[in-house]
């Protein structure tokens, strides 16, 4: 009658886990007896009374006293379960094994991921106003564009109107990029990037100024502060304060030399604000005033593409009141401008690395997106490896149940045996965590390697780290060894002495058959996502883009020397054509302008590139109509242009021959072209993106790379040829030179680095789930060795042994494929590769082939335990009993 | 400890428990003192009331042995010990004193 209905289970637990053990007994009795008594006022009723007896009876006299003696005993214990955790490791020994690699593989990623992240996230932490920094930020939009864009970059006017108007900040400063110069010092010669900026800046920043006045350093317009290791080099002797020094690269500032007046410490790798010298902004004001215009770079609203504002608020102050101010202005200025709408926003410093997607960065970045990635895909990889460490301790809790009985009988407690348990699993992951170090050193390299493009990480050593990685280890022991460890804690002494072998387990078998699923299932998730993203490298790097790139080597001109190095190298034997160029295409670079037909209102954005007549034939351009250019253009005041087959449909021309000789306008009227030529299409941008309409333009003011079609067989020897050559031209600068297929494989690289990344992952993951799955396989044949020695007395074969023995686990891998193959597809199908224009076409094969490579490795491991099973001699198992 | 003296529902308490000789149990307890008394207690009273008595001495407890009733939880059955025995009678001969000081003139028509 009474094992029908029973009082709610937790209302138990609850008045057993507050309750003095000594009370306990006879009041839950007491309690259950009204309980059955109130049940024929239905069940319902009697639950709600026996609820709230339970809370009534939460009293001083019914409650146990905080058990400090309990707590104490812990640590008394603590003796005994190092030893009884080693014992039965060494017992274990394959599985010990199994756990602590697989413990480790995944720790690994796992504390590279922390470093990584941490590394991040300490980025601008050393400024010590951080707290109260914040950045303006530029929303621009055009009315011919439909998307606006978001900028870190502003206005120099909104720096000074906030300085003219404002004072609700403590300091502001506004930089300006590109302080990219060559420095001399007699002999000497270095190149330097660094950024104007005003003189508060030391203010403002914790930069640290080795030498030099903070106040004044940045206040006379040819002042420069330089970096210490820029210093070094320059002046290896002396002190550089005061010295004037010749400047190559920034005349057209006027800027030709400039006076020394600090050294300042190279900026921490953490600073997203990276500079190797710093030049006074009144240089820049000076250059503006001699300019005789009514709207420079210096005052104009929309010159919003160089120049960067910060500002530190008052302690307590809230931004909104600088935004108020910020939103006013922009109101304001709306009037006078109809072509573009201008919004402002304040980014606090401490969300600016890692923060949002903007353009025009100051310096590295990082999105958030990509952190999440990345901690996702390792979280996996680091839960994969707790589950075999769930796994196989379930299995193996039969073994130990023994213990368990013994332990309670003696007056273990269920929370005493929870943590024994618990502290094997942490005692496990900090062994694994001293493993995972030694291979994360390994991996950290490769790793390196892999971000390099993005290079804002270091990875150095912080002591803070070596807190996160043990906590790190606890959180991982803490996880593989909780479900175990209630598993275990659970068992009754009376049931586990009197016959262990009646010991049913059966929660731990579910457990374990879904968990093996979701390993293999992640598994093969990866190895496909790895396949497919290495299809797509391929598929890139194979493409047809419309133009040829063999042996075609692009060098950057970087000074006034274009003509000199053209004739030097077109003397040259091995170089069979040369040409010159703006830009190179393809590579994911690209040059926009507006451009307009008949129509004045009728604009079109484009892309454009500047070439030169044999541009068109070393790339191999087909040319629908027209011809390429002449070697000298004999009208200065006109362009020439070939159009592309998107340019020709988007202003209406029926027929290539009908555009020839039509004059398109270009940089707001600034310029004009003549269409003497049509070019099939071809891939402008990558390969992901649309074709979009390209205008090749012949403009020798705008060549800034020279096109070698190379005939030779030792590639090695002319390259040392030219790169002779260019030493004599341009002894300054590096001489930086790649073949064309060089970097269209580069700006795919992106592919390759997931291809790397995941694949890498992938591996971890089947290395662990295989793991899982011989320590599973193991398991059961041991278990069930009697009985198969019994079936093979009796008769059974061997085939029909290894079929009985694997079958449990082929049917789980097959679940597994049969959730992982169509999730994976999905994913790839409609999220990561929908927005791409090209992308390559997976079919069966892709999908398969990772399948085929889990099955084969998982029926591997099973049919190697199955088949020893199998192949025992009977007597070997059966002379004992 | 708050001395000797006990209160009302205490010394109602004792008795019951004296009354029901080898059978007293709360659940019991509470069930005889609403049969006899008339007053429906709850538990709970009952419980930290018993629970002081034996704080004080005046009862002991034991626990029977395990039945197939209440899921196999043991009864805590209590005994009055000597120290509330004395009691007992103490409070009694208090009132038995008190009673044979009141003239019968005083309750007359209403026994």
């Amino acid at each position: 009658m009474m094992e029908k209905k029973q009082p709610p289970k937790f209302l138990d637990h609850l008045l057993a886990w507050y309750c003095k053990e000594d009370l306990l007994e006879d009041l839950q009795g007491d309690l259950h007896e009204y309980y059955y008594r109130n049940l024929s006022r239905g069940k319902r009723m009697a639950d709600l009374i026996y609820f709230l007896d339970v809370i009534k009876f939460f009293r001083l006299y019914t409650t146990r006293k905080p058990k400090l003696i309990r707590q104490m005993n812990f640590f008394n214990m603590m003796g005994n379960y190092f030893k009884t955790t080693t014992r039965s490791m060494a017992r274990n020994k394959l599985f010990s094994f199994i756990n602590v690699i697989g413990l480790a593989i995944s720790m690994s990623v796992g504390i590279l991921m922390i470093s990584y992240i941490s590394e991040l996230l300490s980025y601008d932490t050393f400024h010590e106003k951080g707290d109260r920094i914040y950045r303006v930020l530029t929303n621009y939009k055009s009315v011919s564009s439909e998307d606006a864009l978001d900028l870190a970059s502003t206005s120099i006017f909104i720096g000074n109107k906030l300085k003219e108007d404002y004072t609700g900040f403590e300091d502001l400063v506004i930089m300006r990029r590109n302080l990219n110069v060559d420095i001399e010092n007699g002999e000497n010669i270095i190149s330097a990037n660094g950024l104007w900026t005003t003189e508060d800046f030391f203010d403002l920043f914790s930069f640290e100024l080795l030498s030099g006045n903070p106040a004044t350093c940045l206040t006379e317009p040819n002042s420069i502060v330089i970096a210490e290791s820029v210093a070094k080099k320059l002046f290896p002797d002396e002190s550089p304060i005061g010295k004037v020094v010749p400047l190559l690269g920034q005349e057209h500032y006027k800027l030709e030399s400039a006076t020394i007046t600090g050294v300042v410490a190279d900026p921490p790798k953490n600073s997203h604000i990276q500079f190797e010298l710093l030049g006074s902004f009144s240089t820049l004001q000076n250059y503006a005033a001699s300019l005789d215009a009514p709207t420079t770079f210096f005052n104009s609203y929309s010159s919003i593409w160089m120049n960067y504002v910060y500002m530190s608020l008052p302690a307590g102050q809230s931004p909104e009141v600088v935004q108020k101010h910020l939103n006013q202005v922009a109101a304001k200025e709306a009037e006078n401008h109809d072509r573009f709408a201008i919004k402002f926003e304040l980014e606090p410093l401490n969300e600016i690395m890692p923060g949002r997607d903007l353009s025009n960065q100051i310096g590295p970045s990082m999105q958030w997106e990509m952190i999440y990635i990345f901690a996702v895909l390792t979280l996996v990889v680091v839960i994969s490896a707790c589950f075999n460490y769930t796994n196989l301790s379930v299995a193996k809790s039969l073994r130990r149940a023994k213990e368990v009985g013994i332990r309670k009988v003696v007056g273990a407690g269920r929370s005493q045996v929870f943590g024994q348990f618990l502290f094997e699993a942490i005692f496990i992951s900090f062994i694994a965590l001293i493993l995972s170090f030694g291979l994360y050193l390994i991996i950290r390299p490769e790793f390196l390697e892999l971000i390099s493009e993005e290079d804002v990480a270091n990875l150095k050593f912080r002591p803070i780290q070596a807190i996160y990685f043990v906590l790190f280890a606890l959180i991982t022991g803490f996880l593989a060894g909780i479900i175990p460890s209630i598993i275990i804690s659970k068992l009754k002494p009376i049931s586990v002495l009197r016959d262990v072998t009646r010991l049913k387990l059966f929660s731990g078998v579910n457990l374990r058959k879904v968990l093996l699923v979701v390993q293999f299932a992640l598994s093969i998730g990866f190895i496909i996502a790895a396949t497919i993203s290495y299809c797509q490298y391929e598929y890139s790097l194979n493409f047809d883009l419309g133009f040829k790139t063999e042996n075609v080597l692009n060098i950057d001109i970087q000074g006034d020397y274009e003509e000199v190095l053209y004739n030097r190298l077109s003397e040259l034997p091995e170089v069979s054509k040369i040409s010159r160029s703006g830009m190179v295409p393809g590579i994911g670079e690209v040059w926009g302008e507006t451009a307009k037909y008949k129509d004045p209102l009728d604009s079109t954005s484009i892309f454009l590139n500047y070439i030169d007549r044999d541009y068109v034939s070393i790339h191999g351009y087909e040319l629908l109509a027209g011809e390429s250019f002449p070697y000298e253009n004999s009208d200065s005041t006109m362009h020439l242009a070939l159009i592309n087959e998107k340019l020709l449909k988007r202003f209406n021309f029926e027929t290539p021959e009908a555009a020839l000789g039509a004059f398109l306008i270009i940089d707001q009227g600034e310029t004009k072209l003549r269409v003497i030529g049509v070019v099939r299409d071809f891939h402008y941008s990558k390969i992901s993106d649309e074709i979009q309409p390209v205008a090749l333009i012949q403009d020798p003011e705008n060549y800034q790379v020279l096109n070698l079609k190379l005939a030779s067989r030792d590639m090695v020897t002319t390259l040392g040829k030219i790169e002779s050559i260019w030493n004599e031209v341009d002894p300054v600068h590096p001489f930086n030179a790649k073949f064309y297929d060089d970097q269209i494989q580069r700006a795919y690289q992106e592919y390759q680095v997931y291809f790397k990344i995941i694949g890498f992952l992938a591996f971890l993951a089947i290395s662990i789930a295989s793991l899982g799955l011989l320590g599973m396989a193991i398991f059961t044949t041991e278990t069930r060795m009697k009985e198969v020695s019994i079936r093979k007395v009796l008769g059974a074969s061997e085939k029909g042994l290894i079929i009985l023995l694997s079958r449990g686990f082929v049917v789980l891998l097959l679940i597994s494929a049969a959730i992982a193959v169509p999730v994976t597809y999905l994913l790839f199908d409609t999220m990561i590769l929908a927005d791409m224009a090209n992308r390559v076409d997976f079919g069966v094969l892709e999908l398969s082939f990772g399948v085929l490579v889990i099955l084969g490795i998982g029926f591997l491991t099973i049919g190697w335990q199955t088949f020893r099973a199998a192949r025992t001699n009977p007597a070997e198992m059966l002379r004992d009993e | 400890m708050k001395g000797t003296n006990i209160g009302e529902f205490e010394e109602v308490v004792l008795l019951t428990i004296a009354s029901l000789m080898t059978e007293a149990y709360s659940v019991n307890i509470v069930d005889e003192i609403k049969e006899v008394t008339g007053r429906a207690t709850k538990l709970g009273v009952v419980h930290s009331v018993l629970n002081r008595l034996e704080d004080k001495g005046m009862i002991s407890s034991d626990l029977g042995d395990p039945t197939k009733e209440r899921g196999g939880r043991r009864k805590r059955f209590y005994q009055v010990t000597h120290a509330g025995k004395v009691a007992l009678i103490k409070s009694k001969e208090q009132r038995d004193r008190l009673w044979g000081s009141i003239p019968d003139v005083v309750f007359d028509g209403i026994k």
